[in-house]
């Protein structure tokens, strides 16, 4: 499960990218650098809590609400904690057509969750996602940055053993 | 075999790499364009290969970027569309995980032409992992000089910016990426003003897509005529083309523009055909946001003539008979597949992906969401079919950006054309929410 940190602060590795982020803008532009931060916290922290955002906005120099209002305007920030793999699977038409729900409904079924839920041991989260630009590949989901492409049950079967162990 | 354009190296091994890239040819585009060329002379042989913007509206290219605005002492930027999320497109995508540094010299040169000196690449969020590879290629691009200050000594100093977005389809949209590019939410501006005029932080700005930007390189090595006789009419060049449903082969696909759709679905070198056992029902061909059409009508012409792989003649019949070409998302449907399925499955994702700006977008898309749920379920009535048309057209053309439109187009096309599949799922409500279930009454296969 993820941690609930009280001193929120990147560690010296991430704020130095922070840093180097904020710098790739014109001077007085760094507003633009929070979508690469929020993705930034939320590596470190597997999703944005209000003190995550309210860091963030400081190190921005702008008000916590901008950050709020971003944050919550986008799909892949999570705003409540998640388990330590969340399983964003595509639901959209082309995948659908590609066996989708099928493939789907199994993994709902194996991990004993529906979409939006967490597994009682904190492993796993599935979330609903739509088109995953994958289309010829589906059915498909990602896992963090992974994309796994052209889903069967038995794919199914080797993935979640994958991440059991970890 | 036919020219390839962006596709040419891309299974050869370590292609993603600048040595081997380079070995293949790779940046001469840059030499040329910065030793031998001046910017005008680029934006030129763009303007006469007669290149249409690959995003999907099809505007050409060079007339855009002669269109920029140049006020003296303000920064110019170019920035890469790599939001590709309309369903079925997956080709920048693609494109950019195989061979990221053809995108890369395509944005040199472009940048050049443009007079940018700070470029953007702003990529869907959730490919990440395209987005490490793209930075990687970067690096290697300035170790060899041909990115960062005075490249190649010629006193041309350039960056390259990749910017994540943050999950949100509407950021594809150009006013919408720029807002998000500034760190706001996606909301889309009213235009005009067009970008060329006031885009990033209100300074004139090109906004193209990946594979637009990844034809530059060739058009500069072969010149614009040699692009424009590839091609057929106003469709020159090539086209990626992302195939996904009940074909063999789904993938990605580097077309001559002007190939027949049959030839496309059923030859070897593309398709290779519907899958076994199977029939041709419907095509989208376009992404999502374009009009479906029944097998009959996207494989001939209202006079009988074999309709093309071409922008004109995808669109020949308007929406009567024809649809468009769009971002080249080509989704293939047999006679397994519900219509009205389908389609709520694309109304669901503009109900969840409309920004809420405007009304007619934001309650419409819930509605017509709503009402093909019922359908879908079993729970529908047969005015529901002429209220989701009613509330088609209301949204149609009454919006800030062609969202609204991308939703009101499918849902109008599905009724128009599969008007008895909707007719059924209220008729038999018990047989059409068996799971699996199809309409097999009167159709017209192919
Ligand atoms: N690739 C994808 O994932 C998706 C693509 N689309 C496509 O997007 C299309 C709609 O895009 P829009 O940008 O709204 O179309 P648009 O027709 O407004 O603009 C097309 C391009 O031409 C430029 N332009 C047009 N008139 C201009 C003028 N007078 N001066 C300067 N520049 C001008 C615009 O700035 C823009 O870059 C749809 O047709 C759809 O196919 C839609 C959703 C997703
Ligand atoms: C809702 C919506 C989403 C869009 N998504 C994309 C996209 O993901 N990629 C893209 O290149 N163009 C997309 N477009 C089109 C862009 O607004 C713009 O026309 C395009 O990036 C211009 O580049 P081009 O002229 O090279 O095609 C979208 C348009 C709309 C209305
Ligand atoms: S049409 Fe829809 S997506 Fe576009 S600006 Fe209006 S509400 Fe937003
Ligand atoms: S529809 Fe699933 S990746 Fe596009």
């Amino acid at each position: 499960m993820t941690e609930t940190t009280h001193t929120v602060a990147f560690t010296t590795e991430r704020l130095a990218k922070a840093k180097e982020i904020i710098a790739r803008y014109p001077e007085g532009k760094q507003k633009s650098a929070l979508l690469p931060l929020l993705h930034l916290a939320q590596e470190q922290y597997g999703w944005v809590s209000p003190e995550v955002m309210d860091y963030v906005a400081g190190l921005l120099t702008i008000l916590p609400i901008e950050v709020y209002e971003v944050a919550s305007f986008y799909t892949m920030f999570h705003l409540d904690p998640v388990g330590k793999h969340v399983i964003e699977y595509c639901r959209t038409g082309p995948c659908c057509l590609m066996g989708g729900e099928d493939v789907y409904g199994y993994l709902k079924t194996k991990l004993g969750i529906d979409t939006g839920e967490t597994t009682a041991d904190g492993k796993f989260t599935i979330k609903e996602v739509e088109c995953l630009a994958a289309c010829g590949w589906g059915p498909v989901f990602q896992v963090r940055e992974k994309y796994y492409m052209n889903l069967t049950n038995d794919k199914i079967d080797e993935i979640i053993d994958e991440l059991s162990k970890d | 075999m036919p020219v390839k354009i962006l596709t040419e190296h891309i299974n050869v091994p370590g292609i993603d790499t600048f040595e081997v890239y380079r070995k293949m040819g790779g940046y001469t585009a840059v030499e040329k364009a910065l030793k031998k060329m001046t910017p005008d002379e680029i934006v030129e042989e763009v303007k006469k290969s007669g290149v249409r913007g690959r995003g999907g509206a099809g505007f050409p290219m060079g007339m855009k970027w002669s269109f920029l605005a140049k006020p003296e002492g303000v920064p110019r930027y170019l920035v890469c569309n790599a939001d590709e999320s309309e369903p079925g497109t997956f080709k920048d995508h693609y494109l950019m995980k195989n061979n990221p540094h053809l995108l890369i010299e395509g944005m040199i040169v472009s940048s050049f032409a443009l007079g940018a000196n700070k470029s953007f690449i702003y990529v869907r969020g959730e490919l990440m992992y395209v987005i490490h590879i793209l930075e990687r290629a970067i690096e290697e691009a300035k170790a060899a000089g041909f990115l960062g200050k005075n490249i190649l000594g010629t006193g041309y100093d350039l960056e390259l910016v990749v910017q994540p977005g943050g999950g949100a389809y509407i950021c594809g949209e150009e006013t919408a990426l720029l807002e998000s590019l500034e760190g706001k939410r996606g909301n889309p501006r009213n235009k005009p003003p067009f970008p060329a005029v006031k885009g990033l932080y209100q300074c004139p700005t090109v906004v193209n897509n990946v594979e637009s930007i990844s034809n530059t390189p060739w058009i500069v090595n072969n010149g614009g005529e040699a692009y424009a006789a590839l091609g057929v009419g106003r469709s020159t060049g090539t086209k990626l083309i992302s195939v996904s449903g009940h074909v063999n082969k789904p993938g990605v696909y580097e077309i001559p523009l002007g190939i027949t759709v049959e030839d496309f679905i059923y030859a070897d070198e593309w398709c290779g055909g519907i899958r076994p056992g199977h029939h041709l029902k419907a095509v989208v061909a376009g992404g999502s946001s374009v009009p479906i059409l029944p097998a009959n009508l996207i494989l001939t012409l209202a006079n009988g003539d074999k309709r093309l792989m071409t922008y004109e003649s995808l669109s020949d019949g308007g929406f009567a008979t024809g649809t468009m070409l769009g971002s080249g998302g080509f989704i293939v449907m047999d006679e397994t597949t519900c219509i009205v399925r389908n389609t709520l499955t694309f109304a669901r994702f503009y109900h969840h992906e409309s920004c809420g700006q405007c009304s007619p977008c934001r309650e419409g898309t819930g509605w017509m969401d709503k009402v093909l749920d019922r359908i879908e379920h079993g729970k529908g009535n047969m005015r529901d079919i002429d209220l989701l048309v009613d509330v088609a057209k209301k949204i149609e053309g009454n919006t800030i950006c062609p969202l609204g439109d991308a939703a009101a187009w499918p849902i109008a096309a599905a009724i128009r054309h599969f008007r008895h599949e909707f007719e059924w799922h209220v008729t038999h409500p018990l047989e059409a929410t068996k799971p699996g279930a199809v309409y097999r009454g009167e159709m017209e296969l192919v």
